[in-house]
């Protein structure tokens, strides 16, 4: 799993058939002082994260279909947790 | 996920068992905002309705070859959707 920032959303109307319903959320990848690195992933919030908010990216496909109870599903990246403080 | 941008079809003249009628597109991946990130590649069409010049978000490795149908199929990039708006908000 991976720390990440919500850095916005996006909204797609035509998508693969399996993606109806989810929010996708623009993250940034945080390094190792919590700053943003450059990189970015969007992930499925299944969970109800909104801008701004360090998330838990489960970056893994089998795990994410586990937690979607989706089998078959395109997809890799899925927000599993909110993060209140990393010390 | 990632977002990208559809820069050309590609029309193969010959192509493995279970990719027939697969629409391939020509992807320049792109950053958040929307710039250009790294070098094109050719992706199958998951939604097919894609086209030249729409931002898509795309899926890489096992979970693109998932898209389709058979998805017991050589491929490694798909395009998962079709991005209608991207907002981004500032949070620093």
């Amino acid at each position: 799993m991976i720390l990440a920032k919500v850095a916005g959303r996006i909204t797609s109307t035509i998508h693969h058939p399996d993606m109806a319903g989810y929010k996708l959320l623009v993250c940034d990848k945080l390094n190792d002082r919590g700053e943003p690195n450059g990189g970015y992933v969007i992930a499925i919030d299944n969970i109800g994260a909104g801008a701004g908010e360090t998330v838990i990216i489960l970056d893994e496909g089998t795990g994410a279909r586990q937690v979607l109870d989706a089998d078959g599903m395109p997809v890799r990246s899925v927000i599993v947790g909110v993060v209140d403080d990393v010390s | 996920m990632f977002l990208g941008k559809v820069i050309g079809r590609v029309v193969p003249a010959v192509i493995y068992d279970g990719m027939a009628g697969v629409p391939l597109l020509w992807v320049q991946p792109l950053d958040k905002t929307g710039e250009d990130k790294g070098l094109p590649f050719v992706c199958a069409d998951g939604t097919r309705m894609a086209g030249p010049g729409e931002m898509i978000y795309w899926e890489a490795s096992r979970e693109a070859a998932m898209t389709l149908d058979p998805s017991y199929v050589p491929v490694d990039h798909a395009v998962v959707g079709i991005v209608d708006e991207l907002s981004l908000e500032d949070y620093s």
